[in-house]
């Protein structure tokens, strides 16, 4: 009963915040108004504004929210460690640099799906180091150290590319690629975003009853018939996806993926596979959130989304580690 | 060494290390005065002169290089690098900063103050003379303004106040930038680009090797205005710098503002 009431409670939230992000924007138009002819459509410009402009940018906040709130509570499950963020373990630094790479190349301009297919081979590697170097059962140490050196690298990496580009702009785009933003996209994003996405969600959503089952123990999981390798394989590959697509289409957003199975922990009663679901709703209405946000605060500048997100998940992060450590891990 | 004419003041050995100057420097320098020009010069996408630039030796707007370039005076511009302006300064090298020119005046103003730097007022006044002549015959009389936008990467335009906006009045042409409360030009954001409903459309031409922050010229918004308004790419080497090259800018935008009137009627 109280899960179905907290799950409609979020869902309501996600509906809430995504309207208004349909309605905010730097051209004042009235709400009623904008709505009607998003729904309508008259071909006019107000139309092409809602169709074009909002309509895509607050689907992305959904599809990239959830994203990053999906995969966040699938790695802290997995590696049944609470600072398990995709930002901060550096994949979505390598995926990012994957793009960055596929875009300065022609490779992105080559085909629709160059862009996120290079992404997702960034975030594959970027997994498979982290995990190759924390091992399965990651202390929070080599987690965040490993984090730490992949971040490092590929953000190294990012700057070389951009500023050997013959671009006179790439190299101001470090940023971007750095903190993420939702600026100026439109639905050719959300249609090479949208596949790899699903895909990934599909892939992550299968994990539920493993990671309820790896609670106990990676024996006892073994006991109860999980395929802990297949479960390992299905997570690497359902977080690149997930990970790659967004960080494609809207560069790498941190502290997502920490803050919201944080907080929405104790309401699934500390159950792995439930807080998937609730993670990814929770994401999504993060993102949408702290986008309505840099619209409002500084509407004449594109304030990058991952300046709020780590305004809000920094802070927390320090009390987590503060925390782990008084624990002795 | 080259000699610079009959009068024993004129500067030899003149470096210029901002893209505007080096080539009104080009215009109004002497034979031989002029030693070296900044490799912005030699960039054909950014320099009007790309080819003139060839005759000169390259520089990379570095103290170090230019100080061993020996030079009899230096023209920067008001961005150059302070720091490199302020060594050469040190190290006793005349320098002669000008200002980024904001208008058709402006424009008039940097000529005559290039050719008093150079000691070449002659050829700095015939150059006026020819300028005035050339912007009286562009200059023609409109009865109606079309409203334009003029939209770069990052979504960027120029506004009234600056060289590209004038420009755009010179041609006949309104800039939608100024109802928009940019008359210094800033970012404009595609809705509001949008709902602006301009009559013609003016977009740079993108740089090679890819860029965020040029896809929002491939946006579909920007899409469907370039297909259904009439417009053009502009070349950033007419509209970047105040030399007479702007007049051949102002001839481009006439022509559009001719195609605006036939499709009109």
């Amino acid at each position: 009963m109280r899960g179905r009431v907290f799950f409609s409670g979020l869902i309501l939230a996600v509906l809430v915040l995504f309207t208004v992000s349909l309605v905010i924007g730097p051209a004042q138009i009235g709400p009623m108004e904008s709505l009607r002819s998003l729904i309508a459509g008259d071909g006019g410009p107000l139309t092409l504004v809602m169709r074009e402009i909002r309509l895509p940018r607050a689907l992305l906040a959904l599809l990239v929210g959830g994203s990053l709130g999906l995969a966040g509570a699938a790695m802290q499950g997995y590696l049944r460690n609470p600072l398990a963020d995709p930002g901060l373990i550096g994949v979505s630094g390598s995926a990012a640099l994957g793009a960055v790479l596929a875009i300065q190349t022609g490779f992105a301009a080559g085909f629709a799906l160059g862009l996120p297919l290079a992404a997702l081979a960034g975030a594959l590697a970027g997994v498979f180091v982290v995990l190759a170097l924390a091992g399965p059962r990651g202390t929070s140490l080599t987690l965040i150290l490993a984090g730490i050196a992949i971040s490092s690298l590929t953000g190294a990496l990012i700057s070389l590319v951009l500023n050997l580009s013959p671009n006179p702009f790439a190299a101001n785009e470090i940023v971007f690629w750095m903190m993420g933003s939702l600026a100026d996209r439109s639905m050719t994003h959300v249609w090479i975003a949208l596949p790899f996405a699903l895909l990934g969600a599909v892939l992550l959503a299968s994990l539920r009853r493993g990671l309820d089952a790896l609670t106990l123990g990676e024996d006892s999981a073994a006991a109860m018939g999980i395929g802990l390798s297949r479960l390992r394989l299905t997570l690497v590959f359902g977080t690149a996806c997930v990970i790659g697509a967004s960080t494609a289409v809207a560069g790498s957003i941190g502290f997502v993926g920490l803050v919201v199975p944080h907080i929405l922990r104790r309401w699934v009663d500390a159950r792995p596979g439930r807080l998937l679901g609730a993670s990814a709703l929770g994401g999504a209405a993060m993102v949408l959130a702290a986008d309505i946000a840099v619209r409002i605060v500084v509407p004449s500048k594109d304030l990058k989304l991952g300046v709020l997100t780590a305004l809000v998940g920094a802070p927390l992060f320090l009390h987590m580690i503060y925390r782990t450590r008084r624990e002795g891990l | 060494m080259a000699v610079a004419g009959e009068d024993p003041a004129r500067p030899a050995r003149v470096v210029s290390l901002n893209l505007c100057t080096d080539q009104l420097a080009m215009m109004l320098a002497g034979d031989g005065q002029l030693l070296s020009v900044s490799h912005l010069a030699y960039d054909p996408r950014s320099s009007a002169m790309a080819e003139d630039a060839r005759g000169y030796h390259k520089n990379h707007e570095l103290a170090e290089e230019i100080y061993l370039l020996d030079p009899g005076l230096v023209l920067a511009g008001r961005y150059s690098d302070r720091a490199t302006v302020s060594m050469l300064k040190r190290l006793g090298i005349p320098v002669a900063v000008f200002d980024p020119a904001y208008s058709l005046d402006d424009v008039r103003a940097r000529i005559t103050e290039m050719g008093a730097a150079l000691r070449q007022q002659e050829r700095a006044a015939a150059m006026l003379r020819d300028f005035d002549t050339r912007l009286a015959d562009l200059q023609a009389e409109v009865t109606r303004r079309p409203r334009t936008a003029i939209y770069h990467a990052n979504g960027y335009t120029t506004g009234d106040r600056t060289l590209s906006g004038q420009i755009l009045l010179a041609a006949g042409l309104a800039n939608v930038a100024s109802e928009a409360g940019l008359s210094s030009g800033g970012v404009m954001p595609l809705e509001v680009l949008a709902l602006a409903a301009p009559e013609a459309l003016v977009t740079g031409t993108p740089y090679p090797g890819a860029s965020r922050s040029e896809e929002i010229l491939d946006h579909p918004v920007v899409e469907t205005l370039r297909h259904t308004l009439p417009g053009t790419r502009i070349a950033d080497h007419d509209w970047l710098c105040g030399t007479p090259y702007v007049l051949r800018a102002i001839e481009d935008i006439a022509a559009l503002r001719r195609r605006i009137e036939q499709e009109g009627q």
